[in-house]
């Protein structure tokens, strides 16, 4: 197989396109996913191509979109739904935290629910209020759910494949800001599994933990700190939950010292628990304290003022400079 | 020529077949069970009133860790399962126990949630029993998706969504009618109305006319129907399943009943209602009312009554001895069941637990 060089967006359409087609009960509803083919155009063509019974439009009301594909994953399909965008699929937070993440452990097992709730999250779109959030943590909080975010091409399709597959219910977090981002792939290679972080690249000097939309971030930031005498390693989490202590640590304790950087705000969020856990496990490895490059703990600003809120390269690289190099 | 009004709105008065004098009425729309039918209703009345009565006396003593009484709405909960068939769905509330015994559910693992030792315990598929839970209304839109996927792969199962009048001012009840109607779901949307939740009288959940109103908003046909006849209740919700099951799309019944006990054993019902209003409700009890008619038709034999009483004893039996010895739970269930491969953390957790219990022990 060639690569081609395609968007996150068309990554994400080929794999609900190739599961669609590798297995009948997999349908995708959700609002303006039919005709329109989804406001980010995931779902372009599908309804086209399977028909209405297999990718349609539902009435705009999310928590009867998350119960109804509760109520199929039951009786034997795998359902995938579109949260329009991260604030509007709050409605649905009940059936999401009270029965998608639970219903399994309250059967003993006997119901699983193989489904997978898209939403595509995070700012730098340039979107209204309510079009921004990372609602990853509250995800991330509830036991049960499997939560997960690609931050390359090969993987959107990857992961997304995999969720589809897998035997319990993924929330499956797609960086917005990405989908337009091309790269060269080819979508027949295997990537690593659900719960598996990746490097995506060596460098011996400090870790930078990041997941989704903070990842080219984080890359750039180390591109730009090679070049200023610094090697960084990138940890690109893939998978918020199940959480890749192994991988994690072990870049950590290479390299002693380390940077979260995570788009969502800080205070008792997935970043916070990520230093939490590198600082309970790494202690002895670590020559500063972990530091982090969040944003502020304040709702996602206007298009105007979004730039303030998002994690930069600048913000990174102080915050690398922060480590504690030599002692003062 | 019938008015789309006409279709939707339920009739003038809730449908009742025989009142609570056990005098028949004739109805234009809905015909009298057949003499079997209301028998067996007979026979499982008694079973679930004993039920409830043994249900009650164990949380008295600790047997249980709470029960949400159905005493008076047994005809309500008989009626939702008798009118369908194996392949059918139960959706049930928490205090839907009488009508997820009578789909098959063994007594013990119906009460699970309520003994405390674990969230749920029978196998929804085994009887096509949903697994119960305490939010309401939620599971709704789940009742709607088992239908939908059911149509999808062409089969013909009918799904019995039951919920409570509190129940109804929950978003969930609005979104699921609303997806069953657009999506022409096979789904029986059944409130038993019993006039409070937990302390909230009905005048406080809904200024409609009725519950029933409620479906002509989303273009489902509503019906009301005495919730304490067992009759009306087996004609109107036969004729909804037979409807929804025909492709006619989901149905909306409301049954008018009355929550006779407090709402658990930790309410006090002295605080917001008083006993004169409770009185009239017992004078419409559903087994007396069938008793009497039945006894009139001369159908209520020794053999019926011996039959019905066993069926009766034999449960309360039931539940004495499968609630008196103390539950076994294991730590280690806590981890086991929340996903189909356990994390690295969850490993680590319970590996935590049993060696403190491991400690606790030495």
């Amino acid at each position: 197989m060639t690569h081609t060089k395609i968007s996150m967006a068309q990554a994400l359409n080929q794999a609900l396109r190739d599961a669609m087609t590798a297995d009948e009960s997999v349908v995708m509803f959700g609002e303006d996913v039919g005709a329109l083919g989804g406001v980010f155009r995931i779902t372009d063509g599908l309804t086209a191509e399977f028909g209405e019974k297999r990718c349609f439009d539902t009435p705009l009301a999310e928590a009867g979109i998350v119960g109804m594909a509760v109520g199929m994953a039951m009786n034997g399909m795998r359902p995938v739904v579109e949260m329009q965008f991260d604030a509007f699929g709050y409605p649905a937070f009940e059936q999401v935290v009270s029965h998608v993440a639970k219903m399994r452990n309250r059967t003993r097992g006997r119901v699983q629910l193989p489904m997978v709730i898209r939403i595509p999250y995070g700012g730098g779109i340039g979107g209204v209020e309510h079009h921004s959030d990372s609602s990853e943590s509250y995800f991330a909080h509830t036991p049960g759910l499997t939560v997960v975010t690609p931050a390359t091409v090969a993987d959107a399709y990857g992961l997304l494949r995999k969720a589809i597959e897998f035997p319990d219910p993924v929330v499956f977090m797609e960086p917005k800001k990405l989908y337009w981002a091309k790269e060269e792939v080819d979508l027949t290679e295997s990537q690593p599994g659900i719960g598996t972080a990746v490097v995506r690249r060596e460098g011996a000097d400090a870790t930078l933990i990041a997941y989704g939309p903070a990842v080219p971030v984080a890359m750039e930031a180390a591109e730009v700190a090679a070049a200023e005498g610094r090697q960084l390693t990138v940890v690109d989490l893939r998978s918020v939950v199940p959480f890749d202590d192994e991988t994690v640590c072990a870049a950590v304790r290479r390299t002693g010292r380390a940077v979260v950087v995570a788009e969502a705000s800080g205070f008792a969020s997935v970043s916070s628990e990520i230093v939490a856990r590198v600082t309970e496990k790494c202690f002895h490895s670590l020559a500063a304290p972990v530091r982090r490059v969040t944003a502020f703990d304040i709702p996602f600003p206007p298009p105007k003022l979004e730039r303030y809120q998002l994690p930069s390269v600048d913000r990174i690289l102080d915050a690398v400079d922060d480590l504690q190099w030599e002692d003062s | 020529m019938t008015t789309v009004e006409e279709r939707l709105l339920p009739s003038a008065e809730p449908v009742c077949l025989i009142d609570q004098n056990g005098v028949p009425h004739d109805h234009p729309s809905y015909r009298l069970p057949t003499k079997e039918a209301l028998l067996d209703g007979y026979t499982q009345l008694i079973r679930g009133r004993r039920f409830n009565d043994q249900a009650s006396a164990l949380v008295r003593q600790g047997r249980l860790a709470v029960y949400p009484s159905s005493f008076g709405q047994e005809a309500c909960q008989l009626a939702a399962t008798m009118v369908l068939r194996d392949g059918d769905w139960l959706f049930p509330t928490y205090r839907d126990s009488v009508s997820i015994m009578s789909r098959g559910v063994d007594p013990i693992e119906t009460l699970t949630l309520l003994r405390g030792d674990w969230h749920s315990g029978y196998d929804p598929y085994e009887h096509k029993v949903a697994p119960q839970a305490t939010p309401l209304a939620t599971q709704l839109p789940h009742a709607v998706g088992v239908a939908h996927a059911a149509r999808l792969k062409g089969e013909d199962t009918v799904v019995m969504a039951l919920v409570g009048d509190g129940g109804t001012s929950e978003g969930d009840f609005h979104e699921a009618l609303n997806f069953a109607a657009v999506f022409q779901a096979p789904v029986v949307f059944f409130i038993q109305n019993n006039e409070y939740a937990i302390s909230v009288p009905l005048a406080r959940q809904s200024a409609a006319p009725s519950l029933a109103h409620k479906g002509i908003g989303y273009g489902v046909p509503g019906e009301r129907a005495d919730g304490n006849d067992l009759a009306g209740l087996l004609a109107v919700l036969g004729q909804a399943v037979e409807k929804a099951r025909a492709g006619e799309g989901p149905q909306l019944i409301e049954a008018h009943t009355y929550r006779v006990q407090a709402h658990t054993n930790a309410d006090d019902a002295s605080r917001y209602r008083q006993d004169d209003e409770v009185a009239p409700w017992l004078d419409r009890d559903p087994i007396a009312r069938l008793t009497t008619y039945l006894e009139q038709q001369g159908w209520l034999d020794d053999d019926v009554r011996a039959a019905a009483e066993a069926g009766a004893v034999e449960v309360a039996a039931q539940l004495r001895d499968g609630l008196m010895p103390e539950p076994e739970v294991d730590p280690a269930d806590l981890f086991a069941y929340l996903y189909a491969g356990q994390t690295q953390q969850l490993r680590e957790q319970a590996a935590f637990l049993r060696d403190e219990l491991a400690r606790e022990e030495a």
